[in-house]
């Protein structure tokens, strides 16, 4: 029985905003910092809260930390000793495994994140940006009042019009394929496979494997926690768009270009059910538009590329273990909208995301170095996730087609890592734990 | 992550020597759980040797026959592992028996374990490293122990050589099937 009351309701709801805000902080002092936390835990809705009051609520607030931020809140050595290692390195050391290198290394980093000071994220998501401005000076108005507590930076998070649908700058509709966790209730769209185990997203719950080990000592610090992985990822809209028009003559044949590239037309439409042209009402429809697979009916690649993003980051029934490798994400876009006819205009656009799981080496960074950079992938050679693996205009795309294979050469970089790190997404417990003295805790 | 690529040419037999260690010290890759043994033109590849737990010699002897009979019964099942080539040595030194494990594969070292604790624990196959001294008895759900195990008892090379160097398993299968359709192909036009 999962506890909803005592998981942050991120990890298992997204709310309904247009809007939101992330900001980052470090604590001078643990006094400081469990002063802050003590305040904004009254803010922090669990699952279970969130979806009593979803339709009356304006705003949604989830707070997380780095392994350094854990420390500057006072957690004792032998407890922030039992998280796992590549958590406490952090994202920063692991840049080049993560394939964070050249452009995207974090010394180009922005907004003091690839910094040690990075200590915590709370994260907002308000319905409207009136709730947002009200939020961040109420937020503002408590970091002034907690000595030692500093913002490091913040991030303004905009939906990107057409509003009546998720998508990212590019274009293509989100939100398409995401796991639905045993226990919550939740029925999986057709083709999204079964409800994986809750231990494979929230700690101290059987996972895929069987029952929960290693997890993070005290058990009240860990338990319905989970981990959080934060790509601030640039779009290049502008490069996207040039690059649809070099290789295709005419709008449908760019289109089919930007659905090659990710597997889908940015409908949401999957390749493998419309591979000859965009039908929107399949995109929009869940009952649908994730009912497909690879082996029997795209085992070649023909209609949805080897090497396409969605063919990477979710190989489906062409990959081992695949329960063991699924990503919750969650985040929204921020930066201006470029109009479709608009020039690249230079100004920084993207996505800001979170990949939630419960092992960060076994799913996050498995996904990142193994799907998305590896240049062997499918025995493609020469080629990286055409959307977010590390490009820096070597390498190549291939489109299979009958009877001669279409092969891009030179793919410039769509993405570039603004900036990135590891977060402990601790249970709403846990929050209290952290925030109280730990002379003053009991038990 | 492979960045060999460049030099990969199957058709001209290739040798690399390796420095002590097992890694090119100005080009060492980093993986999720250190560094990355280099791939050679006998592709990634792992050679443990260990010493086994005294008087078990004929467990291993049974555990050939059973995944011989595991193989048998599904042959792709060790598929994942995108393996060329397994060996199982035990050997005598000094009157005490010791296990040599060498694969040739082509996905890279801490893949290759994780996949096979999966495997195993999938499969219900005990791992004959259960049988080797110092081997972590959590395995089944402690991952990086078992990799950890695995890269302390690595011997890497000094020295491999591939006469069709890089090339992956797959790569050959198809080859092979390629063959196979235009043997199909030509008996039909006969």
């Amino acid at each position: 029985m999962l506890e909803f009351e005592d998981i942050q309701h991120i990890l298992l709801t997204r709310a309904p905003a247009l809007t939101g805000r992330y900001e980052f902080l470090s604590f001078r002092n643990a006094a400081g910092g469990r002063a802050w936390l003590s305040a904004i835990l009254e803010t922090v809705q669990s699952a279970a809260a969130m979806q009593a009051s979803v339709d009356q609520n304006k705003r949604w607030v989830t707070v997380a930390f780095t392994w350094n931020g854990l420390r500057a809140l006072g957690v004792d050595e032998a407890s922030l000793a039992t998280f796992p290692e590549e958590f406490r390195q952090g994202m920063v050391a692991r840049a080049e495994m993560l394939g964070d290198t050249g452009e995207n290394h974090p010394d180009n980093w922005v907004d003091g994140l690839a910094s040690p000071d990075l200590h915590a994220i709370a994260i907002l998501f308000a319905r409207d940006g009136t709730e947002r401005q009200r939020c961040q000076a109420e937020h503002a108005k408590l970091v002034a009042q907690c000595a030692g507590v500093e913002l490091l930076s913040t991030l303004d998070l905009e939906a990107t019009p057409p509003y009546d649908y998720a998508h990212d700058h590019f274009g293509y509709r989100d939100r398409l394929s995401q796991p639905v966790i045993d226990g919550t209730g939740e029925v999986p769209t057709p083709g999204s496979g079964a409800p994986l185990k809750p231990g494979e997203f929230i700690l101290g719950y059987p996972d895929e494997a069987g029952p929960p080990a290693n997890l993070p000592q005290p058990e009240i610090l860990s338990r319905n926690g989970s981990y959080m992985a934060y790509r601030r990822l640039e779009e290049h809209v502008g490069r996207f768009r040039d690059f649809l028009r070099q290789h295709g003559q005419t709008p449908e044949e760019q289109e089919l270009i930007a659905a090659k590239l990710m597997g889908r037309w940015r409908s949401g439409a999957p390749l493998v059910l419309a591979p000859d042209r965009d039908d929107p009402a399949l995109g929009a429809d869940p009952q649908r538009n994730n009912d497909f697979n690879y082996k029997q009916m795209d085992p070649h690649g023909y209609a949805v590329p080897l090497g396409s993003h969605m063919r990477r980051l979710n190989p489906r029934d062409t990959a081992a273990n695949m329960n063991r490798r699924r990503l919750i994400r969650r985040g929204a876009t921020y930066g201006p909208h470029l109009p479709e006819d608009a020039a690249e205009d230079g100004l920084e656009r993207g996505i800001a995301a979170f990949i939630v799981c419960a092992s960060l080496i076994r799913q996050f960074e498995f996904a990142q170095n193994v799907w998305v950079n590896d240049r062997t992938f499918h025995e493609l050679g020469n080629e990286r996730d055409p959307i977010i693996g590390t490009q820096d205009g070597t390498l190549e795309y291939k489109i299979p087609r009958r009877p001669i294979r279409k092969k891009i050469a030179g793919l410039p970089a769509f993405t570039t890592v603004r900036g990135g790190a590891y977060f402990f997404l601790p249970g709403i417990k846990a929050l209290r734990y952290l925030a109280t003295p730990s002379d003053a805790r009991q038990g | 992550m492979s960045d060999a690529l460049d030099q990969e040419d199957w058709s001209k037999p290739a040798a690399m020597a390796i420095p002590e260690g097992g890694y090119f010290k100005e080009k060492v890759e980093q993986g999720r759980y250190g560094p990355v043994f280099p791939k050679s033109p006998a592709c990634y590849g792992f050679t443990i040797i260990a010493k086994i737990i005294p008087g078990r010699e004929e467990v291993f002897y049974e555990y050939g026959r059973t995944l011989e009979r595991a193989v048998a019964g599904q042959p792709d099942c060790l598929a994942i592992l995108e393996l060329h080539y397994l060996r199982w040595v035990l050997f005598p030194i000094k009157g005490e028996t010791y296990f040599m494990y060498q694969g040739i594969f082509d996905t890279d070292f801490d893949k290759y374990t994780e996949d096979a604790v999966s495997l195993f624990t999938k499969l219900g196959i005990r791992t004959v490293f259960e049988n080797l001294e110092g081997f972590p008895t959590d395995w089944q759900t402690n991952a990086p122990a078992f990799i950890k195990f695995v890269r302390d008892h690595q011997c890497p090379s000094f020295l491999e050589y591939g006469e069709y160097p890089y090339v992956s398993a797959d790569e050959i299968k198809k080859a092979l099937k390629l063959k196979a359709a235009f043997s199909s192909m030509l008996d039909q036009m006969q």
